[in-house]
């Protein structure tokens, strides 16, 4: 592996397998993610990108092998700790995931009342993420009356808001125009300096080529041998 | 706890229609049952004082002597029921007619002889309520010798006793499937409100949020709607027995009777009832429904 060795592992995984039915969305897969990296998950439509997040937040369990997080093995995590392992992560999922009835506030503030702080300390935090993603003075918006790139950056707000370890992007930029998708990558990179591990699931190569990061390749479930180390 | 009550509340308010009908629902099912309720209450402390007023009169063979007054009173007086036995001699007994019939005492004028029989007024110990009992002792009494009638009360204080008792029975059957019926209103609605909201619940999920987290809001509504339905049926019975105590000709219960309506604690009771039923009717949707 191309990262340094004086970093650990926040997330292993050991031979994993995930199949739905008889189909191996994922195969036997081995990868170590280190802490503050950021990684890209690339690969054609169906290679078992999102699948690959999935299992990273118990969104669903591996049908085979072991996965580490953090020193939580999820095979082993009991229901009542699950919270507890979501909330290490900040998740961008793939088609926004807003609440379409709660305004954009509520929606970014649902972490922190879910993580049980106090209101004023909400308050406080939401504003200032939504001031960092351009957003303070639509805080009292329905996301649907937002446009695509102002949903998706309400998302990478909702995602940041309760300073997870790792945060978690699948497709993005993936509807988005270029500059939209310019400023949430901008983003997610400044969340990543600020020590974070960021995994992005993706199959935008100019984006890829845009950006320093560790690939990683999926095809057919299975992981492609490294062919490069960071892209330039 | 202030947080978790905001949210309830938003939940009702977004789900108006569906809430309003719950709240609806459980008021009447509230209204029907405790109106039962407090007419059960009420014609049992009536009966209560109708018996409180009964004597049993015994009235003795003609022939009988009076020599045997004394031995008859102490018989009366050791059967358990009895509290006291009062000879009133048959002189006594034309002295209280006259009384009574003051403005006619001509009727009287005319008896040659004096008509009546001697009597025992037996009056019953405090602890004697049911009206069986009462039964049993006129029973006992009619078999003693020189006893020639037992009179207590009327039939239709009988049949009444009965008609309450049946009452009392279908009362506790209605409260049950009322309850029951609350129940399942609330676990429907909250299976709704779930329904509509099994994306966010979803999300919430997903950032973290503990089932517990997610479910309080919903043991709340329930509880809330338990609450508001069980006041608002209250109020209307309360409303209703204003009315109809106000109608009511007092010349037809007796002095010391009033129409009243539920004591405090009864009403404390009947709230948590509903409430308590809000709360299972969440509850039984929740473990059926978000069972990941
Ligand atoms: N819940 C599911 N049930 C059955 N099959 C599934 C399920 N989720 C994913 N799959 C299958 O697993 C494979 C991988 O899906 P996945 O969503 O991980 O692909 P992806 O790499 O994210 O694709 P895309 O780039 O289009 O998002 C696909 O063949 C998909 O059909
Ligand atoms: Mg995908």
């Amino acid at each position: 592996m191309m990262a340094p060795p004086d970093q650990q592992a926040i997330i292993r995984l050991f031979g994993v397998h995930r199949r739905y039915g008889a189909l191996n969305a994922l195969t036997d897969i081995g990868l170590d993610i280190f802490q503050n990296e950021f990684v890209f998950i690339t690969g054609p439509s169906g290679a078992g990108k999102s699948t690959l997040l999935k299992l990273l937040y118990l969104g669903e369990p591996a049908s085979e092998g072991q996965i580490l997080v953090d020193g939580l093995n999820l095979a082993r995590i009991s229901r009542k700790r699950i919270p507890d392992l979501r909330r290490r992560f900040g998740i961008i999922f793939q088609n926004y995931r807003l609440i379409p009835t709660r305004t954009v506030f509520a929606n970014v503030s649902l972490v922190l009342e879910a993580m049980g702080q106090k209101e004023h300390l909400i308050r406080k935090k939401v504003h200032s993420v939504l001031r960092t993603v351009g957003l303070e003075d639509r805080d009292s918006a329905l996301p649907l009356t937002l446009s695509g790139g102002e949903q998706q950056r309400v998302a990478v707000a909702r995602a940041i808001v309760g300073n997870p370890q790792i945060l978690l992007a699948d497709e993005p930029t993936g509807s988005l125009d270029p500059s939209s998708a310019g400023v949430i990558m901008a983003l997610l990179q400044r969340y990543h300096r600020r020590g974070a591990t960021v995994i992005i699931a993706t199959h935008d190569h100019e984006m890829i080529g845009r950006t320093r990061g560790r690939v990683i390749r999926l095809e057919h479930g299975r992981l492609l041998p490294q062919p490069t180390a960071d892209t330039p | 706890m202030n947080r978790i009550l905001k949210r309830a509340l938003a939940d009702i308010r977004d789900n108006g229609f569906l809430n309003a009908i719950t709240v609806a629902t459980i008021a009447l099912a509230i209204l029907i049952s405790s109106a039962f309720g407090l007419f059960f209450i009420n014609a049992s402390r009536l009966m209560t004082l109708w018996q409180q007023g009964v004597r049993v009169m015994v009235y003795l063979q003609p022939e009988f002597a009076d020599a045997a007054v004394e031995d008859l009173r102490s018989r009366l007086e050791k059967l358990p029921a009895v509290g006291k036995a009062v000879f009133i001699s048959k002189d006594d007994g034309m002295a209280r007619l006259k009384k009574q019939l003051k403005h006619q005492l001509s009727l009287l004028s005319n008896l040659k002889a004096n008509p009546l029989p001697h009597a025992f007024e037996v009056q019953l110990r405090p602890a004697v309520r049911d009206w069986e009992e009462v039964a049993d002792l006129a029973a006992a009494i009619q078999k003693l010798a020189g006893v020639a009638e037992v009179e207590y009360g009327q039939g239709w204080l009988d049949r009444f006793a009965a008609i309450l008792r049946l009452f009392k029975l279908a009362g506790f059957g209605m409260c049950a499937l009322f309850f029951i019926a609350t129940v399942f209103i609330v676990a429907n609605t909250t299976r709704l409100v779930l329904y509509s909201r099994r994306e966010e619940i979803e999300i919430m999920r997903l950032v973290g949020a503990s089932e517990g987290f997610i479910r309080m809001p919903l043991y709340l509504e329930g509880i809330l709607q338990g609450a508001i339905g069980g006041a608002a049926g209250l109020a209307g019975l309360l409303a209703g027995h204003l009315y109809l105590s106000a109608q009511i000709d007092p010349g037809l219960l007796p002095s010391q009777f009033e129409v009243r309506f539920f004591p405090p604690a009864l009403i404390a009771a009947i709230l948590g009832g509903s409430m308590l039923a809000g709360c299972l009717g969440s509850l039984l949707s929740l473990r059926q429904q978000l069972k990941t």
